[in-house]
């Protein structure tokens, strides 16, 4: 870490640093779009990953933090940068053409925080309609109903988008650009349609069956969790995490458990952290499980959903007799997990290992031998490496691109780094890819379950933490590895019971965006395939 | 074998016997008419249950088991709920091409009915070009289908309509070919000329290889004609919502879903006209006994377990192969299926010519 | 006059007091012998084949997926005919939160329904924002947006307790009368003139 703090520094003398889990520089808002450049470009460097972008309201200014990461070192930096202007109009350069997903990454602060993004093509409100009064995110959001009342009046539709830019004075100026063509035949798909996987819009113009462009609408199920945060005691945010991802309910516990335990300097006990990572795992084998149904049920072989969801009802049993519940499990709290494993545990796990390859081999049988489903993905929605990177696209759906992004292991947390399991890449980077790179991590997964089924260390479950947990001031980050993806957290503590800012950089929007990259030329059906196979959870999308 | 026609015969005689001619043909055509709607709508019915039923059996799963004794009266439930709910009426679109399509798709369903040989001397309509009028018939159901998805001024029901109207253009062609060429063996047009021509032996066997290519091909493109999976583009669930007939509620959705199922019943019934000897019993030429025991199965029996059967092939396919692409779709019609019916049909002449077959 | 589930004791349900309520009025107005039995005859259709919209936005879409998987299969009572059109759905499962952007969305797909028409809020979040009440973003309870059948706690509700709640329904569409009388649609055409929609013509 140190490492790349020097070179950044070296590269760039007058930025002050600021030294937290991850280094942050600060950079002035008018050398932020060269900066920008030169710390994708430098071969030293290769920060091409941007892991996401936090916007922040310090009340007395504005601003972002950057989050930065190199595939080539496995390193992570953060830059914050403070927006010019008044808390009217504040404005920051865009590097929407520095890394792809940037341009949205910039909409949703944009959204929150009212931050324009001068020369961003496209700085629309993302998550809320198009007539939402006020910022959220600011400190001094006016919250009255009155403003934005409940309505069931159809939201107004415009075809045009804000582009920004500074005039030579140095003031903010309005354009516009049109989003589709006059002519186009743009059928809406969306956000009720049995394929989004939720509740996401896309407004598609077609030619005949062949996809022009998308425009991706999002927000139908925005819940403003993090807001929600802001008013909640440490230990309470936790349960929001089992509802963004669903399936990965147990992996999103475990990282803001991972966080707070970090940022207050807590140790937990091996028999946890072992409890921890073994439920992730099987929450990874049921989410992939559940993918594999859905996604074939979407192409039309809907027996296969019944087939997959027979393990995930066998891992759900399992998560049943431990923690209560079938999907909002609520289990990792701060300083271990709730309550200790259920007795049978141990012996419902391996009865599940030794079922697991028989499974395999028939979702195999059943799909992935089948002549219309190779015709279908072989080729199908090819992302090639660099454009994952760019579009941020993590998880499975990232590594059949070959990028090797797997948390786990470039960012090692838990009991990870002393795991053996191998990272499932693959380099085709279409849509058979991503499926077999799930297929493949069912395995992996299983593997690492082997492994410390019959090494559960004894010892307590959970160690003593104070009712009123209160957190030092400062801020950290940390990227995890969720179900579908990298999974950052981002906590900003005044020392007070509650985050002053909780950030979650979700695996599955970078993946909604990519969509559009990936579609154009393709035909309608493909649509879904390629939906399909990037797996992404519309609430994990909007929070 | 027992010739049902002594029923229809008696039906006849009595009948003028009591009322002069023009009327007696007045009534009986109402009679059959009603007799076809009756068996129609149960037919449909049951092909709802059995189709839920076998999906459940595949899914690993029970199906309809609460509604009435194992569920049967399940599609009933399902039928007095349909009539009686809510047609809704929509702005801006043609009402009534509309409200005519549904009626043109159970039309041309219904039609087709006429000519399956349900049994021995039970057929409504018998004359010499009967599998050519059975396969025109067919064919009306895509214009109402296309009207549908046209008039409901909705652009998922019009990508829907305009796949299938390519869909069934295409596939028409290879249903054609491959009933032209088991034509070319029976000799004949005529209905009861195909089944009685299959006496001694089913045209699958007599005819061997081009018979089952034949075959197989007719299976896959009457998958494709009743817009079943894997070929349901038109109405592909996860693509187009509901396809052509999302506008469509009430009993004008109810008539669409009746007759994808009694195509299916027609697809596989004359599937087993061609090519398993329609109402014919299992004969096999010199087992003298076991011919004779066959005939002791009612023919009615013979044909309706055929085309069930058959059916069950095709729902089969539904529940286990994924959905094609438009392109996949036709291309495998026109660049495979085509060709091959094609050299088929010569196979299947010179075999004739030749007197290969058994 | 009982409201009765097959193979189910009647004990079972006593607790409805709102169906029960129903019932009485049912007994105490009275009825025709022909309208009596047709309405029974319709009311058996209706409540036998209960068919649901496609429509999740959440967690709990998850469980009533797992509802129609081979463990709880709801195939058994006939429901497993989920239409994606809402024009021929009968009811609509409205599984997950509701936020304010989709809140438009959601009172067209009810709008679109076909009658009879009912709705089972399910889930804490539809029941009343659940766990993100407090939000600037969620609609507080869908009552305020369509008018709602049946309600079924959890976070989400086990397939179990859905399984349940739609028996209600069933009950419930088993005390309707189709020619006027006790039923529902009326408190529904009130609910809907005072929840008037501009602008929406379907």
């Amino acid at each position: 870490m140190s490492n790349i703090s020097d070179k950044i520094q070296k590269l760039f003398p007058d930025y002050a640093v600021e030294e937290a889990n991850v280094p942050i520089f600060t950079v002035p808002q008018e050398k932020w779009h060269d900066t920008a450049v030169a710390l994708r470009d430098t071969a030293d460097l290769a920060l091409d990953y941007l892991v996401t972008i936090v916007g922040m309201d310090w009340t007395e200014n504005l601003g972002a933090i950057y989050y930065l990461m190199s595939t080539k070192y496995d390193t992570i930096v953060g830059f914050k940068v403070l927006a010019a202007g008044d808390r009217q109009q504040p404005y920051i350069p865009s590097v929407a053409d520095v890394w792809h997903v940037a341009g949205l990454y910039e909409r949703e602060v944009y959204d929150f925080f009212g931050i324009i993004f001068i020369g961003n093509p496209d700085m629309r409100r993302l998550f809320l309609n198009i007539d939402w009064v006020g910022y959220p995110f600011r400190k001094d959001y006016d919250a009255d109903p009155a403003l934005n009342p409940v309505s069931i009046e159809s939201e107004r539709q415009s075809d045009f988008t804000d582009v920004y830019s500074l005039d030579e004075n140095g003031k903010v100026v309005k354009g516009e650009r049109r989003i589709f063509e006059k002519d186009d035949f743009v059928v809406n798909i969306g956000p009720q349609h049995p394929a989004t996987h939720g509740v996401l819009r896309f407004r598609t113009a077609v030619d005949g069956e062949t996809i022009k462009k998308i425009d991706v609408y999002m927000g139908y199920i925005h819940r403003g969790v993090e807001k929600l945060c802001e008013n909640l005691m440490y230990p309470q945010t936790l349960h929001f995490m089992d509802r963004l991802d669903y399936f990965s309910a147990h992996n999103y516990h475990h990282a803001l458990c991972m966080i707070i335990e970090k940022a207050a300097g807590i140790e937990i006990s091996r028999r946890a952290q072992v409890i921890r990572v073994m439920m992730d795992e099987l929450s990874r084998i049921a989410s992939h499980c559940l993918f594999i149904g859905t996604y074939c049920m979407d192409l039309g072989a809907t027996t296969m959903l019944f087939y997959t969801l027979r393990v995930r009802e066998q891992i759900l049993d399992i998560m049943e007799k431990t923690c209560g519940a079938r999907m909002t499990f609520n289990y990792d709290c701060i300083g271990g997990v709730m309550q200790d494993l259920a007795p049978d545990f141990v012996q419902d796990v391996k009865a599940l290992l030794a079922t697991l390859p028989a499974n395999l081999k028939e979702y195999n049988d059943v799909f992935t031998g089948n002549i219309i489903a190779k015709n279908r993905l072989e080729g199908v929605g090819v992302l090639s490496r660099e454009d994952a990177i760019a579009y941020g696209v993590t998880g499975p759906s990232g590594r059949a691109s070959g990028w090797a992004c797997d948390m786990r292991k470039l960012q090692p947390y838990s009991i990870y780094p002393e795991l053996d399991f191998e990272e499932v890449v693959a380099t085709e980077g279409d849509s058979m890819a991503r499926f077999k790179c799930r297929l493949h991590e069912i395995e992996q997964s299983a593997k690492i379950l082997e492994q410390l089924v019959d090494n559960i260390p004894e010892g307590e479950c959970c160690v003593k933490v104070p009712k009123m947990l209160k957190l030092p001031v400062g801020r950290w980050f940390q990227v995890t590895e969720g179900c579908r993806g990298a999974f950052g957290l981002y906590l900003e503590s005044d020392g007070s019971a509650k985050p002053y800012r909780l950030k979650i950089a979700p695996p599955c929007l970078p993946q909604a965006a990519v969509v559009d990259h990936i579609t154009r030329g393709q035909k309608i059906a493909d649509l879904i395939t390629i939906g399909g196979s990037m797996d992404y959870i519309v609430p994990d999308i909007d929070r | 074998m027992q010739d049902l026609s002594f029923i229809t015969d008696w039906i006849n005689i009595s009948l003028r016997s009591i009322m002069p001619g023009w009327l007696a043909v007045t009534t009986e055509c109402v009679l059959i008419g009603i007799g076809l709607l009756l068996v129609y709508a149960l037919l449909a019915l049951f092909y709802i249950y059995y189709e839920r039923k076998v999906c459940a059996a595949f899914q690993c799963r029970l199906g309809p088991n609460r509604v009435g004794p194992m569920g049967l009266l399940q599609s009933f439930a399902d039928m007095f709920k349909m009539l009686i709910k809510e047609i809704i009426h929509l702005d801006h679109i043609d009402r009534f091409l509309f409200a005519l399509a549904p009626y043109l798709v159970i039309i041309a369903s219904m039609l087709a009915f006429a000519v399956l040989p349900w049994g021995n001397g039970l057929q409504v309509l018998n004359f010499n070009i009967g599998i050519f009028f059975l396969l025109a018939v067919s064919s009306i159901g895509v214009l109402g289908i296309l009207l549908a998805g046209w008039s409901s001024n909705n652009k998922f029901t019009l990508i829907g309509s305009l796949r299938s109207g390519a869909q069934m253009v295409s596939y028409e062609l290879s249903i054609g070919l491959s009933v032209i060429t088991m034509v070319c063996l029976a000799g004949t047009m005529s209905v009861e000329g195909i089944v009685a021509e299959q006496e001694n032996l089913w045209f699958i066997f007599k005819g061997h290889i081009p018979a089952i290519i034949a075959f197989i091909i007719y299976m896959i493109a009457g998958t494709a004609e009743t817009n079943r999976g894997p070929f349901d583009l038109p109405e592909a669930e996860s693509e187009l919502t509901a396809g052509y007939h999302t506008e469509y509620s009430g009993i004008h959705f109810g008539f669409f879903y009746l007759a994808e199922y009694l195509n299916l019943f027609i697809v596989s019934g004359v599937a087993s006209l061609l090519f398993f000897g329609g109402w014919m019993p299992l004969h096999i030429p010199g087992w003298e006994s076991f011919n004779h025991i066959m005939d002791y199965i009612p023919s009615v029996v013979w044909f309706c377990g055929k085309a069930i059967a058959l059916s069950f092939i095709i729902i089969w396919f539904k529940w286990t192969f994924p959905r094609l692409r438009i392109d996949q779709l036709l291309s495998l019609e026109w660049k495979y299926l085509l060709p091959i019916n094609l050299v088929n049909l010569v196979l299947m002449v010179l075999i004739i010519v030749f007197n290969w077959h058994f | 006059m009982e409201v009765t589930t097959k193979s189910m004791p009647y004990e079972a349900w006593k607790d409805n007091e709102y169906i029960e309520k129903l019932v009485n009025e049912l007994r105490e107005n009275g009825t025709n012998v022909v309208v009596g039995s047709l309405d029974k005859l319709i009311n058996w259709g209706r409540s036998n084949s209960l068919w649901p919209l496609t429509f999740a936005t959440s967690c709990c879409g998850i469980e009533f997926v797992s509802l129609g998987a081979a463990r709880f299969d709801m195939a058994r009572f006939g429901w497993e005919v989920a239409r994606s059109s809402p024009r021929q759905a009968d009811f609509m499962m409205v599984a997950g939160t509701i936020v304010l952007r989709m809140v438009p969305v959601f009172r067209r797909l009810y709008d679109q329904l076909a009658e009879p028409k009912y709705v089972i809020a399910c889930g804490s979040c539809a029941i009343s924002g659940g766990p993100f009440r407090n939000s600037y973003h969620v609609a507080k309870g869908i009552e305020d947006i369509v008018p709602v059948d049946v309600f079924v706690p959890g976070c989400p509700p086990r397939p179990e307790a859905m399984i349940y709640g739609i028996m209600q329904l069933s009950r419930k569409v088993k005390v309707e009368r189709f020619f006027g009388g006790v039923n529902r649609q009326e408190k529904q055409e009130e609910f809907l003139a005072a929840h008037p929609v501009d602008g929406v013509n379907d």
